[in-house]
């Protein structure tokens, strides 16, 4: 398949009284059209700074992108100007973000709002613009929408106003749809409708996701590929099954583990212990080390490159070379690889990369 | 576990006026109880008046209607202030944000021990100090944190110290609103162990307000559903998630995303439909299993035995 984005060594700061805080480490991906790519970590990951900076959102000052390319469509984006960009952005590509409650502008109707880029990006009038709307409504599930374009943001309930989002971010048939945690602050109900509703269109529109979130359910839901990050870093990157059923870094053991599943017992929950390193001043080594019961003394002198574990998987953890020790993960986890054990033919030891 | 009886809510309502004419019925007429030693989740939609309901039985509303019943006392009512005291103590409150819950212009010390200057457990500074160190290490904090203000902790640390000061005067109750949904999932579960781990060295009993099903399923005995201010559904945890009899139930537990793709692709999802109700009559609560209860009418009682009664 055709690659649409492709993001190499990426690096993002920002300058800060402190010093340069460093948030995004050597971040590198693509994205083929038509997939969903799910990026996962704890807040202060570099998540959501990584998603800004393919939009070019990052404000600058304090912030910068470093090194690296951004390759839209083989356009590099980095080295674009705001006039550029602002014909890409909403056009090409678009973001949904986390808050349907401060997203939406208070004062505009909610028609109003979504027609501002079918105008711009599209040349329509507004008469065009307005029957678009009224079909974008209906595709977002929003009954009667002659009427509710009419009205204002608050007038709509939580999830109707994630629809509004949802709405105004497909208005041009993006090529690319960016969602940061787009149900988080959503009821598990109206988050499965959300999703649904969101699979449904991207079958019809073929367009590609990257869906940022810390719920790991979601992630199950939605994704092709995950993308795991910890601070600053994409530690590992695989197919979903991979992922979840033949996880291979630590930091992804302690994710999958600290949630409980439906049926597990009165076990404790495998619990990360620690908080996120200060990326003011990131650890030597690895950054997950401090947090790492696996960790051995490489982790503490030396980054660990990225692994090959298979064609489509790939992790940066020193356990995967060839001289480290055989280490078991823990039983949740183990229980998971063995219901997958079927698929796992791939080896204990990975190929450096 | 003992079945007896630490808190008993009967037929409890909570409305707010909210315009001349119009109330908003938050909790509208709940009835359960809480044996001493268990944790009790309620769980629902935002706006199901789940919140309301803790906020209610700690007397941070007064009830519109209805009984609290706390070792067999009333706690609503009229009271006086020794009366109150003592009650106060007996019942504690973690709440939902750790960033707003802790007042910025106080050292975590004095946050910690506020409640003890209230109820005078401290008889001079060294003791005070002294018991704020050992509030601080039992929730995996160190001492040397007393003397710092909230905003130099993570959120997750922030939790532990409001679990400490809900600690602070040895209560036997504790009501936790949604005291995780603010954190992320790794430290989360170090929250969710802290919680455990004090139940069980303290014999605890808490109410666990949340909306994340999982979570709910992994801490509780038994749950309580919630749907427009009334309780649909009780059971035991395990039951419930084994067994869900109220449609509404079996909806919220359908839409849970679980992190295995392999489920997920073959999720079904269903959608509750308030209107497929027998209105016949109005609907009461039954018990349908042992320990299952149910709201529903005789019709649907009938039906829902027959369904479900047998069934391991």
């Amino acid at each position: 398949m055709e690659k649409l984005l492709e993001v190499n060594n990426m690096h993002v700061s920002f300058d800060t009284y402190g010093g340069e805080v460093k948030a995004v480490r050597g971040v590198t991906f693509d994205l083929k059209k038509g997939e969903t790519l799910a990026i996962v970590g704890e807040s202060g990951s570099g998540k959501s700074v990584t998603t800004k900076a393919l939009m070019q959102l990052i404000p600058k000052p304090p912030g910068r992108i470093k090194e690296g390319e951004i390759l839209f469509e083989g356009r590099d984006l980095t080295k674009m100007s705001e006039k550029q960009m602002q014909k890409i952005r909403g056009k090409e590509m678009a973001m949904i973000f986390q808050d349907p409650m401060t997203s939406l502008n208070p004062t505009m109707k909610v028609g109003n709002q979504i027609m501002e880029g079918l105008i711009k990006h599209q040349k329509m009038d507004r008469a065009q613009a307005r029957k678009r709307v009224v079909e974008l409504l209906e595709l977002v599930g929003i009954p009667d929408p002659e009427s509710r374009l009419k009205q204002y943001p608050h007038q709509f309930s939580g999830g109707m106003r994630q629809r509004v989002v949802v709405a105004i971010a497909l208005a041009c048939n993006p090529k690319l749809l960016i969602a940061d945690e787009p149900t988080t602050a959503l009821d598990v109900t109206i988050q499965a409708q959300i999703l649904e509703l969101m699979k449904d269109i991207q079958k019809k529109t073929d367009s590609a996701t990257i869906f940022i979130t810390h719920d790991l359910g979601v992630v199950a839901n939605v994704a092709d590929r995950v993308a795991v990050m910890y601070a600053g870093k994409i530690v590992e990157i695989g197919t979903v099954d991979d992922i979840f059923y033949n996880p291979k870094h630590p930091y992804t053991w302690g994710l999958l583990g600290s949630m409980p599943s439906l049926d597990s017992a009165d076990e404790e929950l495998y619990a990360i212990p620690g908080s996120p390193p200060d990326l003011l001043d990131p650890p030597k080594g690895d950054a997950f080390a401090p947090r790492n019961e696996y960790a051995m003394q490489i982790d503490l002198e030396q980054e660990p490159p990225m692994f090959k574990v298979s064609e489509t998987h790939y992790a940066a953890t020193w356990l995967l070379h060839e001289n480290a020790p055989n280490m078991e993960p823990p039983a949740s986890i183990k229980k998971r690889m063995e219901g997958m054990a079927k698929s796992s033919s791939s080896s204990e030891k990975g190929d450096r990369i | 576990m003992s079945q007896e009886k630490l808190v008993e809510i009967k037929n409890l309502k909570q409305h707010f006026k909210t315009g001349r004419h119009s109330v908003v019925k938050a909790v509208d007429g709940l009835n359960f109880d809480i044996f001493k030693g268990e944790t009790f989740g309620l769980v629902g939609e935002s706006g199901c008046g789940k919140s309301t309901t803790g906020r209610t039985i700690i007397r941070l509303y007064d009830a519109t209607d209805g009984e609290v019943i706390f070792n067999g006392e009333n706690v609503h009512g009229k009271k006086n202030r020794e009366d109150l005291k003592k009650f106060n103590r007996e019942m504690q409150m973690i709440f939902q944000d750790p960033y707003a819950s802790l007042n910025p212009r106080m050292k975590v010390e004095d946050i910690i021990a506020e409640g003890m200057d209230i109820h005078g457990l401290a008889n001079n500074d060294k003791e005070r100090k002294a018991k704020v160190h050992e509030l601080l290490e039992t929730v995996g904090l160190n001492k040397e944190h007393a003397n710092r203000y909230p905003h130099e902790f993570s959120g997750g640390q922030r939790q532990r110290i409001g679990i400490a000061r809900a600690l602070a005067v040895d209560p036997s109750f504790i009501i936790a609103d949604e005291p995780i949904s603010a954190l992320d999932v790794s430290i989360q579960a170090q929250v969710v162990n802290l919680l455990k781990k004090l139940q069980h060295e303290k014999g605890l009993t808490y109410l666990f307000i949340a909306h994340d099903l999982s979570m709910v399923k992994y801490i509780s005995d038994r749950i309580g559903v919630m749907y427009f201010g009334k309780l649909v559904e009780v059971a035991d945890a395990d039951d419930l998630y084994n067994h869900p009899i109220h449609p509404y139930t079996q909806s919220l537990l359908s839409a849970i995303p679980l992190p295995d793709p392999d489920y997920e692709r073959s999720r079904e999802r269903f959608t509750y439909n308030p209107n497929n109700h027998d209105t016949s009559e109005e609907p009461e609560f039954r018990e349908v299993r042992p320990g299952h209860w149910v709201l529903c009418t005789s019709k649907e009682f009938d039906f829902y035995k027959k369904e479900h009664a047998t069934t391991k």
